[in-house]
């Protein structure tokens, strides 16, 4: 065998064995569908559309609707991202313009570190050390000063839907934060000092200059923390109160997809249960794709805007 | 005016060609002096890359700093305005005089100075806003204009900039759609808008191409009438056409300082005339 030919068939091995792999995962991805699809089709015959806008969900009766499961993902993550945003950012600035050089790689690495920890032990934490602190002193107070507004009312019971938020903030600071600084870190530094000669503070730079440049890099970092807190399931069931409970109140408990799916799969036992949890799946699926999808789109439109 | 001949333009008759003299401080012949810059050392840490440089600027001049990469033009530029104190162990030593104070002096708000003293970088730096803000920023930043009152020095600006033609009809799009020799046109405009007494421009034209470079240097040469014009520059052309006094340094030491004509024509160091020559750098 000469030299072109052994080469030739190296690549065509190797080319036949990669090209199985990346299409194993567009299989799989398929099957995934179809299977969910095809399991929910009970789910689907008996409800039709009405499963997305329906608020019962009673096994006995086998009337099953999935809005507040729906409304308790959408709900809970925008609290997340409505807290975890201006932190993430905070942390990203500090970590590129502020903080001295010898504190910004250990500090980083620590800010990374957290979206190790184990989502399940988040929920402990969230259940034992957070929930208890905000039933003792957060909603009271909460309560006392703002309780007009329907979103603080009603009891302290520390689970509930502002916990399971605050969790998940928590739990996707260090997607948005690292992305951020990286996005952050890319911004040129004579456009910086552009603004510096002008006689601009390092606030200002911060705010005209390093968050208006990278704005397409951070949504892409926000899309990643959305697609993470949607489909959360461990720390947000140990929160967030298990209630098929539609209320204003933030207090109160709710329930998203992932933790109905956690809490029930186990015990359902009728056919049009399982098959309406398996729906539940399908449309926690087509949200998640469709944020991700979103995400891809807007990252790439970003990447040709600044070739140019 | 004649752009064709800028070295003729350079050497009105008040400068005379004179050969430089063993002084200590390199003066810019009779002229008026903006700024004062004495026995300036600089350091990277530990590390010393400006010696005791001494010399000059004359207001409402040209002044060019040519020498080989790595001599220390674009490091001592950059303590005209304190841009050093961005980063941590830089630190400079030494007097630079602007309007009888000493700009290094920490008690010297940084701030105040870049209000003073404009600069424009080696790269066009839009910042992300519409060609409008892009103005409009520095003015915003200082003084409490009304609004037609930013509008008109926007205007002025850009007409001061010899942009305005081109970007009247579309103030309100990003900066960055811009064309590279319009961008640092607009970069020059933003800089002018807050009514600085000198302007830096460190390297201003390397990113170009050379008819926005053209612009660029018969704008500097409209420019020195109202400000003071420093320009690091790595193109020998450039600074014979476009400046009134060139100094030359070489491994952050000033060599040479004097009338861009003498500098070019009659250098008085072999160091001057091997660079300007050719033979090095």
């Amino acid at each position: 065998m000469n030299q072109a030919t052994r080469k030739l068939s190296g690549d065509t091995i190797f080319r036949a064995l990669t090209m199985t792999f990346a299409a194993g995962v567009v299989l799989l991805f398929v099957t995934l569908i179809v299977v969910l699809w095809k399991e929910s089709q009970l789910s689907i015959d008996a409800f039709g559309f009405g499963f997305l806008f329906s608020s019962d969900w009673n096994p006995v009766t086998e009337k099953f609707g999935a809005w507040i499961p729906i409304f308790g993902t959408l709900v809970s993550t925008f609290l997340a991202l409505l807290f975890a945003i201006p932190l993430s950012l905070g942390i990203a600035l500090f970590l590129t313009e502020l903080a001295p050089a010898w504190l910004r790689t250990p500090f980083g690495t620590a800010i990374e570190l957290l979206a190790a920890i184990p989502s399940i032990v988040y929920g402990m934490w969230g259940l034992f050390v957070l929930a208890p602190l905000m039933a003792d002193h957060v909603q009271p107070w909460l309560g006392e000063h703002l309780g007009f507004i329907p979103l603080f009312s009603g009891p302290s019971m520390g689970i509930g839907m502002l916990t399971a938020s605050l969790v998940l903030a928590l739990m996707i600071i260090p997607f948005i934060a690292s992305v951020t600084r990286d996005v952050f870190l890319m911004v040129p530094q004579n456009l910086k000092e552009a603004a510096y000669g002008l006689g601009c503070t390092t606030w200002e730079v911060a705010r005209d200059i390093t968050i208006p440049y990278g704005k397409k890099g951070i949504v892409g970092a926000v899309f990643l923390g959305m697609g993470r807190a949607l489909g959360e399931t461990m720390a947000v069931t140990f929160v967030i109160g298990n209630a098929y409970h539609l209320s204003w109140s933030l207090f109160a408990p709710g329930n998203s997809i992932a933790s109905t799916l956690a809490n029930e799969f186990t015990e359902a036992d009728g056919d049009l249960y399982l098959s309406s949890l398996i729906e539940l799946g399908l449309v926690l699926f087509l949200i998640t794709f469709t944020v991700l999808t979103l995400a891809q789109l807007w990252l790439r439109r970003g990447m040709q805007e600044s070739d140019r | 005016m004649s752009a064709a001949s800028p070295i003729q333009n350079a050497a009105p008759a008040d400068k005379k060609v004179k050969p430089v003299k063993a002084a200590k401080v390199a003066k810019p012949g009779a002229n008026k002096v903006c700024m004062s810059v004495r026995n300036l050392d600089f350091f990277y840490a530990d590390k010393q890359v400006l010696f005791g440089n001494t010399l000059d600027i004359a207001a409402n001049k040209v002044t060019a700093f040519i020498g080989p990469s790595g001599c220390g033009k674009s490091t001592h530029i950059r303590t005209y305005n304190r841009m050093f104190d961005l980063y941590k162990g830089h630190r400079a030593e030494g007097e630079i005089l602007l309007d009888g104070i000493n700009i290094l002096d920490p008690n010297v708000p940084a701030l105040e100075l870049r209000h003073k003293i404009g600069m424009i970088f080696q790269k066009p730096t839009p910042f992300p806003m519409s060609i409008m803000d892009n103005i409009a920023y520095g003015l915003r930043l200082q003084s409490g204009l009304s609004r037609s009152e930013i509008e008109g020095r926007v205007e002025k600006a850009l007409k001061d900039a010899a942009l305005w033609e081109e970007v009247k009809d579309k103030l309100n799009q990003a900066g960055t759609s811009l064309s590279g020799g319009q961008q640092q046109r607009l970069c020059i405009a933003r800089a002018l808008a807050v009514e600085p007494e000198v302007i830096l421009m460190d390297e201003p034209c390397s990113a170009l191409d050379p008819i926005a470079t053209a612009k660029i240097e018969e704008l500097i040469d409209e420019l020195k009438q109202r400000f003071t014009i420093v320009i690091v520059t790595h193109n020998m052309q450039q600074a014979a056409r476009a400046s009134d006094f060139t100094a030359f340094f070489y491994l952050g030491k000033l060599i040479e300082f004097g009338d861009t004509q003498q500098i070019f024509t009659a250098p008085g160091k072999q160091q001057t005339e091997d660079y300007i020559t050719g033979r090095f750098g």
